[in-house]
């Protein structure tokens, strides 16, 4: 079955405060400044029909409302 | 008038829910609906209760929304049916598209718990016919993804619907939710969502009972 890879990301505008707390915890380990930090999510599945990945985001994977999402299916 | 309470696993605020629905309704005239079941067991009106259903897996609320009772409430609120969504509950119902919006994590990032004052925006629901618009009510919230969001255009909507049911007071801000909203209803009115927990406030012994009008209210819309 084709492996298949769904990356969630929060919206743009979507204010998130997960990413917010690690922009913050990162000079406090000595590093340089990050800015725009996004947290996400990565699902990954075999599936039987990649045709259908899409469907599966809309209506489960992803909330339309608050995030994007991109599908990668390997050759 | 017998309330149903559905119980998913994860559900962990389902007894209160149900004695408060008892001290409304009458003893005896609530009980528990399994989230397998379809069958609503003929009830008059239905509480989606709080906790974190399936262990809030994905999203919280998104598994238990596909639910096969989650099925016939959806077919119930379409019906009129009065369906009240508490905290995880109200997730439940965004999730199952029943409700506009949905919830973002606090902007504190904090698991906020604490008694918050209420102010009814909307008194002409199911669940607030017992109150009246611009009353105040103290309930408690404990949540900590709660931060109700809707896209500028669905926003728009819904406060042109006047669908927003109560506003967190004006110097209170639990979780950034958009404008400061804690809970809407539908277009039809039926169903209800909201944040804080009225199943939570029913006892002079802990405090406020305002949550009682909530759980009165449906009995109440029906003689109307």
């Amino acid at each position: 079955m084709p492996h298949a890879r769904i990356l969630i990301r929060p919206k743009a505008g979507i204010l998130d405060p997960q990413g917010t707390a690690v922009e913050q915890a990162l000079p406090q380990l000595g590093f340089q400044p990050a800015e725009n930090v996004r947290i996400g999510r990565l699902v990954e599945l075999d599936v039987a029909d990649a045709g259908e990945l899409d469907a599966i985001c809309q209506k489960l994977l992803a909330n339309p409302l608050i995030e994007d999402y991109e599908i990668q299916v390997d050759a | 008038m017998k309330v149903g309470v559905v119980q998913f696993p994860g559900t962990c605020d389902e007894i209160d829910a149900v004695l408060a629905a008892e001290r409304a309704v009458g003893v005896g005239n609530a009980e528990l609906l399994w989230h397998r079941d379809r069958d609503l067991k003929g009830v008059d009106a239905v509480v989606v209760p709080g906790g974190f259903s399936y262990g809030d897996y994905l999203r919280a609320g998104s598994i238990a929304a596909l639910s096969p009772a989650m099925g016939a409430v959806a077919e119930f609120a379409r019906a009129g049916g009065p369906v009240l969504g508490i905290c995880n509950g109200f997730q439940v119902l965004c999730e199952a598209g029943l409700l506009p919006g949905t919830m973002l994590m606090n902007l504190s990032r904090r698991f906020t718990f604490r008694d918050v004052t209420l102010r009814v925006e909307a008194a002409d629901t199911a669940w607030t016919a017992a109150t009246s618009a611009g009353q105040e009510l103290v309930i408690p919230a404990k949540h900590q993804t709660g931060r109700w969001y809707a896209p500028d255009d669905l926003l728009d909507e819904v406060r042109g619907n006047d669908q927003v049911v109560f506003t967190y007071a004006a110097d209170d801000r639990p979780n950034g939710s958009s404008a400061n909203v804690a809970g809407v209803c539908n277009a039809q009115r039926n169903v209800v969502g909201l944040m804080p927990h009225p199943e939570h406030a029913t006892d002079p012994l802990t405090g406020s009972v305002d949550g009682l009008l909530l759980f009165r209210s449906p009995a109440e819309a029906a003689r109307v």
